[in-house]
């Protein structure tokens, strides 16, 4: 998987947030496979140093971070966050969220086409969450997005894929960028659908961290995406309307009276 | 001077805004700043002064999805 000039094995990334424990949510990433994990920023109280252990923990993991806008409702927000985050993390890599919307999470697609434009102009690598609206992709692609990460559903929906025909519509109309379905997975078979439609990856957070058993899930996912990628790549067997006898028929014995045309 | 810190009232006595993290407790741990809305990077917080009712942002590394 191809994130601007950096090439990844895993194509699964993981959020870190509401694990019932640091100690889980080590194994949770370790299991995932994920090479890449998203982090935020939220205002710090002085001493109070929850900042500086959650870092150590994550670098102590190894993985990349991919900090993230989660709560921007503006550009400005936006914007000005990233900044903030670039300083913190010491990466050009920005996971932009504009939020339009306080029910379903919807990304402002205006205002996430003008947050590119400026951070991509301030040397920034964005990767835009947004829907699976074409006209928006290509805007974003203008402005200088080189990874697009359309929803699956709502963010901790758990709903899937809401509109597969616009997601595969999506990967046909852009077929060198990279496109990660963001958001909305609840099962396994979520992120086996997208990879299975020639995605080049999933990132997905609560459907981990919120499962009974947050590591056996992530691992389910690994193998789920893996499974997904292969199978994609593998040329599958279109769907037909009608039965293919998959045991050969020639040489079949004549031993009763109905014979089929 | 009266100020407020991540939305919350306070007052400090000095008049940068690097002077003004060290007075409240802020060490060297990961965090960024913003005054009045626009980020401070870490190099310009010891020429940037402080006003009465300055607005200052102090945010760390959390757990994200």
């Amino acid at each position: 998987m191809r994130i601007y000039d950096e090439t990844f094995t895993s194509r699964l990334m993981l959020g870190t947030a509401r694990y019932p424990s640091p100690q889980i949510l080590k194994d949770a990433i370790v299991a995932s496979g994920a090479e890449i994990v998203t982090v935020s920023l939220r205002r710090e109280a002085a001493g109070e140093r929850a900042g500086q252990r959650f870092w150590d923990l994550i670098r102590d993991t190894g993985v990349k971070v991919l900090p993230n806008t989660a709560g921007c409702h503006s550009v400005r927000e936006a914007v000005t966050t990233a900044e903030m985050a670039r300083e913190v993390f010491g990466t050009r890599w920005i996971k932009l969220e504009v939020i339009g919307d306080a029910d379903t999470l919807q990304p402002d697609l205006f205002g996430l086409v003008e947050a590119t434009r400026i951070l991509s102009n301030d040397g920034f690598q964005v990767l835009a969450y947004t829907t699976e609206d074409l006209v928006a992709a290509d805007r974003l692609v203008e402005a200088g997005c080189r990874v697009l990460m359309p929803w699956g559903s709502p963010i901790g929906s758990a709903r899937g894929l809401n509109n597969v025909y616009g997601l595969r519509a999506m990967r046909a109309r852009f077929p060198e960028l990279t496109l990660i379905v963001d958001a909305g997975m609840g099962v396994p078979s979520h992120a086996s659908t997208a990879m299975e439609l020639g995605y080049d990856g999933v990132l997905l957070s609560s459907a981990v961290a919120l499962a009974g058993d947050p590591v056996r899930m992530a691992r389910a996912f690994r193998l789920s995406v893996e499974a997904g990628r292969l199978g994609f790549t593998a040329d599958p067997l279109q769907p037909r309307d009608f039965a293919e006898p998959s045991t050969p028929v020639l040489g079949q014995a004549l031993l009763g009276d109905t014979v089929f045309a | 001077m009266k100020i407020i810190l991540n939305g919350e009232p306070a007052e400090v006595a000095s008049s940068t805004l690097a002077a003004a993290l060290v007075e409240l407790g802020y060490g060297e741990g990961p965090f960024a700043t913003a005054l009045n809305h626009d980020f401070v990077p870490a190099p310009e917080r010891c020429e940037t002064p402080l006003s009465e009712g300055d607005a200052i942002e102090v945010i760390a590394p959390m757990q994200g999805g």
